[in-house]
């Protein structure tokens, strides 16, 4: 294969904080990848060490199997198209786009035949003379990309170059970007946080999270077979689900049974289930229907109609279809094997390690929590508190640690909350209570909320 | 009575009691004999009066090298104190500002007798050091200002276009900086033209500047023909901001 960046073992920290760890990826030359993910993922700063703005910690970025460490950003064979264009005021739009060109002393003739020839390929002929602030937006942004492109890169970095147009402007450059990259033939490497313009655009997407890399793969792969809840939820609409593997080929989610085609997680094991909502069928013959739900709610979306219906098991599941049922009406459904798609979970309850205090409290995250462990006081523990055990209060005060609100899944009869703490660490918490993202929490912890118990072991037993 | 233009009543006052009578005045006294007729022998009187030129030609090239020196050192500081990588907290900048919340004469005496001290000959070099140390947080401050504000991504783009950061520096940065640069020279010149203390302190009245002798004309009663020199004065300003005129450009120069 032709890879023309490999990425290796990549790390970067701000301060304290870790943007981005251990990410390894290569680029096959001349495709068009796409660095996604939510704002703080760290894809910016990838690009910017592709870049060569940024150092990273650890690790390293090759080209054509060659170390780009030591070279400095204006000796690397690539170009940045900016996310606000970064348009020199002070030039016009053909000093802009032959300021690379006369910086290496191309003939007068041959730059002026290259930034013709530019302007042309961006559709912006005439405009040479225009001074750059009296563009619009979107000519604003071709004269970037052109700037970029008439230095012929083998590479081309592009920083959410859309996020500043409107969205029927924002959809004619997607088209125009994908053909500009198919009549160029170099490698684009995209970076935006709009998943459905990743989906558009690419041949391959990397889906990050939190500084790390999620999923790597096709648009079709990424939508089709999410490995994980923050990839099913960030791409696409989903009804993400609790479920139990029975044995290969035999999944149950919302108390019921269901023929899926995913093997070798074991039997009876716990499992995330994702559901596409135009994935669940409408039916009118028994024989097909698997299970029956009452239509709770019906709208009008453009293409198609969205309904939440409440299944006979009380979860609440999100469906998409052409025609519409109305609200309060029972109606059958079915789900195609093939459409039900398996995610290991990714952990089945939050392990903390911390020292016991005294009989009847446990420091963990460096707070006192009142815990009976039956440990002498110093003894190193590995507490492990269930989902549901955990207690989210309005009030902060009320809490032993504050934390936010980080990442919110709905899994039809509940909420998955993913709380980052003051000093960083994440917790994760079942509950019915509706909050938003963003929203800070006092925390604390609850057992009688859960079925399970808090277990607490020692460390080192752990270790052996 | 509660239109809230009327708010502005006490301010046009003070406007017209404070800063356009006075204009007037000047205006006034400038075309006016001792006896209140009007001429302008006083405006003849400074053009063939040998002293009062050369003088005016010292005080333009002395403001002119204050300028540029003020330039030299203060462009640099500005682009360190406004680069986070160098500069990591506000205290640096503060520390730069300072010496403008002491009153300048102070300052210009303390300067004076430091001299004196170390045995240096009053003269032009300190005459200058005197200026550059009065006048250097006036351009450093606006060109800060606008470097501070400069989106970084300029800088970034030239670099990623194939340019050194030296390139970069000169070719983008510079250019992008010069609203910032004119504030500094107007903040300077203009001031420097009419100062009279610093060099009556800081050179004994060797070297007279165009302030000065307003001043002694003024003082020796000779009001018309200080007038008419401060009208000459105030003619020159109004020439250098002239400079000036791109008014969009000044978008976060000064402040």
């Amino acid at each position: 294969m032709d890879k023309i960046i490999e990425i290796k073992n990549l790390s970067k920290s701000f301060g304290d904080k870790k943007v981005l760890e251990d990410i390894n990826l290569y680029i096959r030359r001349g495709e068009f990848i796409t660095l996604l993910g939510p704002s703080g993922c760290g894809k910016t700063t990838l690009l910017r060490m592709i870049a060569g703005f940024l150092q990273p910690d650890e690790g390293s970025i090759l080209m054509d199997g060659k170390e780009l460490a030591g070279v400095p950003p204006h000796e690397r064979p690539l170009n940045t198209v900016f996310q606000r264009y970064a348009l020199f005021p002070h030039l016009d739009v053909y000093d802009n786009i032959a300021f690379g060109l006369k910086l290496k002393k191309v003939p007068e003739e041959e730059i002026e035949k290259r930034v013709r020839r530019v302007l042309k390929l961006v559709a912006m002929s005439d405009y040479e003379d225009r001074d750059v602030e009296t563009l619009s937006g979107g000519q604003q942004q071709r004269i970037a990309i052109a700037r970029a492109i008439v230095n012929q890169p083998k590479v081309l970095l592009l920083d959410e170059p859309l996020a500043a147009l409107d969205l029927k402007m924002r959809k004619d450059m997607q088209i125009e970007l994908k053909e500009m990259h198919k009549k160029l033939g170099i490698t684009f490497i995209y970076v935006t946080h709009d998943q459905e313009e990743a989906l558009t655009l690419s041949d391959t997407v990397v889906v990050l999270n939190e500084g790390r890399i999620q999923q790597i793969g096709t648009p079709v792969d990424i939508y089709n077979e999410p490995v994980n809840c923050f990839v099913a939820d960030f791409i696409g609409e989903s009804n993400i689900l609790k479920g139990r593997m029975i044995r290969d080929r035999r999944v149950a989610f919302i108390k019921h049974e269901f023929d899926c085609v995913d093997e070798g997680f074991g039997e009876d094991v716990k499992v995330d289930v994702v559901v596409r909502p135009e994935d669940i069928y409408f039916t009118t013959d028994p024989a097909k229907c698997q299970f029956k739900a009452k239509v709770n709610s019906c709208i009008f979306k453009g293409v198609h109609y969205e309904m939440w219906v409440d299944t006979d098991t009380g979860y609440e599941l999100m469906i998409q279809d052409y025609d519409p049922y109305p609200v309060g009406s029972e109606v059958m459904l079915y789900i195609d094997p093939d459409d039900i798609q398996v995610m290991k979970k990714e952990r089945l309850c939050n392990t903390l390690y911390g020292t016991v205090k005294d009989a009847e409290t446990v420091t963990l995250l460096d707070a006192d929590f009142p815990l009976k462990s039956g440990f002498e006081p110093g003894t190193e523990v590995k507490v492990e508190i269930p989902f549901e055990a955990v207690d989210l209060m309005d009030n902060l005060d009320d809490g032993i640690i504050d934390g936010e609100v980080h990442f919110i899944l709905y899994m039809g009869d509940h909420y998955h909350l993913t709380i980052k703490t003051d000093d960083g660490d994440f917790l994760w918490v079942d509950t019915n209570d509706i909050w938003d993202k963003g929203d800070l929490v006092g925390i604390r912890l609850n057992p009688e909320n859960s079925k399970k118990e808090i277990k607490i072991t020692k460390k080192d037993e752990q270790a052996q | 009575m509660s239109k809230r233009s009327n708010w502005s009543i006490p301010y046009a006052i003070f406007l017209v009691f404070f800063v356009v009578l006075p204009l007037v005045l000047v205006m006034v006294y400038a075309f006016q004999d001792s006896q209140g007729h009007f001429t302008l022998g006083n405006l003849a009187k400074f053009f063939t009066d040998k002293d009062a030129l050369s003088t005016f030609a010292v005080s333009i090239e002395v403001a002119l090298e204050n300028t540029a020196l003020c330039i030299l050192l203060g462009y640099p500081a500005a682009w360190i104190l406004a680069n986070k990588q160098y500069n990591k907290s506000a205290v640096t900048i503060v520390l730069f500002i300072m010496p403008m919340w002491i009153n300048a004469l102070m300052r210009t005496l303390a300067t004076a007798q430091l001299f004196t001290m170390l045995g240096i000959t009053l003269g032009k070099g300190t005459l200058l050091f005197g200026m550059v140390y009065d006048y250097l947080p006036f351009m450093i401050y606006p060109i800060y200002n606008v470097l501070a504000k400069m989106d970084k991504s300029y800088a970034e783009a030239a670099v990623d276009l194939g340019a050194t950061p030296w390139t970069a520096f000169w070719k983008v940065t510079v250019p992008l900086s010069m609203p910032g640069v004119t504030s500094g020279i107007l903040m300077v010149f203009m001031p420097t033209v009419s100062t009279f203390a610093i060099s009556e302190f800081l050179t004994n009245n060797k070297i007279k500047l165009f302030g000065t002798i307003i001043q002694e004309n003024i003082n020796s009663s000779m009001w018309n023909y200080g007038a008419a020199l401060a009208f000459v004065m105030l003619i020159i300003i109004g020439i250098t901001t002239l400079f000036d005129k791109d008014k969009e450009q000044l978008e976060g120069g000064l402040i």
